[in-house]
């Protein structure tokens, strides 16, 4: 895995656990890697994985049972829906407003595009 | 379980190594970065009991390592970086020599040897270098020692076997036991090694975990060139730099950059992680 450089590891781990279980590679009720087995083919430290799965087990989006493993919690994808909302309009956003800032771009062309591109999906 | 107090060394008495070093290893995987000659191996070999201090101490497991007691003898294994083979296979080397270690486990051996795609039956002296240094890092690792020293393990590794090597190695790191890796090739266990250990001349400018780290420094990548930074380097992105971390700001450490920071920084590095 190509880790970006902006982003603590450990978020980054998150972030695709998050996309398992988002796409329905991982899903509710069910066991997941361990926290050794996640860090050995991400070629990370231990502890780094480790971090991440107390970050989700924080965020309620994945359980422990005990001597078995972590499970992922019911209703997790809700809940990760919620978390990057909040990081979207905390990080995402910010970043494309400054952008339009430098480059001039007014609000309407924005909704413009974004009217057609959700056409375009339709 | 590495215990390092007030230790001096030199091998010229008017060039010393290491002054009054106090160093503690515990569990982890522990990068040990420096400079050209600063004393990494020659501190490996002072753990290993392959040389002695000259003054002050450095406890292993509980033995004063140049005593070189079987007792710790049997709890340590350390991989030179450049080594010779006895002529003979990695199986009739691990059969003679696992004996030693009470831990040793054969089939750990036969998977890592696989996983490596080495040949267990030729002759390890007729062996390429990077080959046999694939077959003893597997067995160093089989060895299971609560001290596992290895010295520039990924050079002469090919590409595939550098990402082999850091998925066993954050496979087989536990709470029990203490993996050391020098290394100039940084870029090789980025997101592997956590403690980091700086030598300097004389010294241990840093010893720290990643997390402690960055929570007194933050790295930033940003367009234009920041102020008050410990270093900055111009990167095709921008700036890369690194700072004090005010704010007590998350951000990703990058090995390279806090190596410049700190050997050019010394005294105040000492200062903000002191404090």
């Amino acid at each position: 895995m190509d880790f970006k450089t902006n982003k603590p590891i450990y978020m980054q781990i998150v972030d695709l656990c998050f996309g398992k279980i988002l796409t329905g590679e991982w899903k509710d009720d069910e066991r997941i890697p361990s926290v050794r087995e996640l860090g050995a083919s991400l070629q990370v430290n231990p502890n780094t994985a480790m971090r991440a799965f107390e970050y989700m087990q924080a965020e309620d989006v994945i359980y422990i049972k005990r001597g078995m493993g972590y499970y992922v919690q019911k209703n997790a994808r809700k809940q990760i829906v919620k978390l990057q909302k909040e990081e979207f309009f905390k990080d995402v956003l910010p970043e494309a407003f400054r952008t339009m800032l430098l480059l001039n771009i007014d609000i309407n062309e924005i909704v413009e595009k974004y009217e057609s591109y959700k056409n375009e999906q339709s | 379980m590495i215990q390092i107090s007030n230790l001096s060394f030199y091998y010229k008495k008017s060039a010393p190594i290491f002054e009054g070093v106090t160093l503690q290893i515990k569990s982890g995987i522990y990068g040990l970065l420096g400079e050209n000659g600063v004393g990494k191996t020659s501190l490996l070999h002072i753990i290993s009991g392959l040389r002695f201090p000259k003054s002050g101490s450095c406890n292993v497991c509980g033995y004063e390592s140049y005593k070189r007691k079987p007792g710790m003898l049997s709890q340590l294994f350390f991989l030179p970086e450049e080594f010779n083979t006895p002529s003979e296979s990695i199986s009739t080397y691990a059969k003679l020599n696992g004996v030693f270690y009470p831990n040793f486990k054969q089939s750990e051996l036969d998977e890592y040897l696989d996983i490596f795609q080495v040949d267990r039956q030729k002759k390890m002296t007729q062996m390429s270098f990077g080959q046999k240094k694939k077959a003893m890092i597997a067995f160093a690792i089989a060895a299971n020692t609560p001290v596992l020293l290895l010295d520039e393990p990924t050079n002469g590794l090919d590409i595939p076997s550098k990402s082999q090597f850091r998925k066993i190695i954050s496979s087989v790191s536990t709470s029990d036991k203490s993996i050391v890796i020098s290394t100039h090739q940084v870029r090789d266990l980025e997101n592997l090694i956590d403690p980091i250990i700086i030598l300097d001349r004389n010294q241990v400018l840093l010893n720290n975990t990643v997390e402690e780290i960055t929570q007194k420094l933050h790295f930033t990548y940003s367009a234009t060139k920041p102020q008050d930074s410990l270093y900055c380097e111009q990167i095709l992105q921008g700036y890369s730099a690194v700072s004090e971390n005010v704010d007590n700001e998350e951000s990703i450490l990058n090995i390279e950059s806090l190596f410049s920071a700190v050997v050019l920084n010394k005294e105040k590095i000492k200062n903000i992680f002191n404090n």
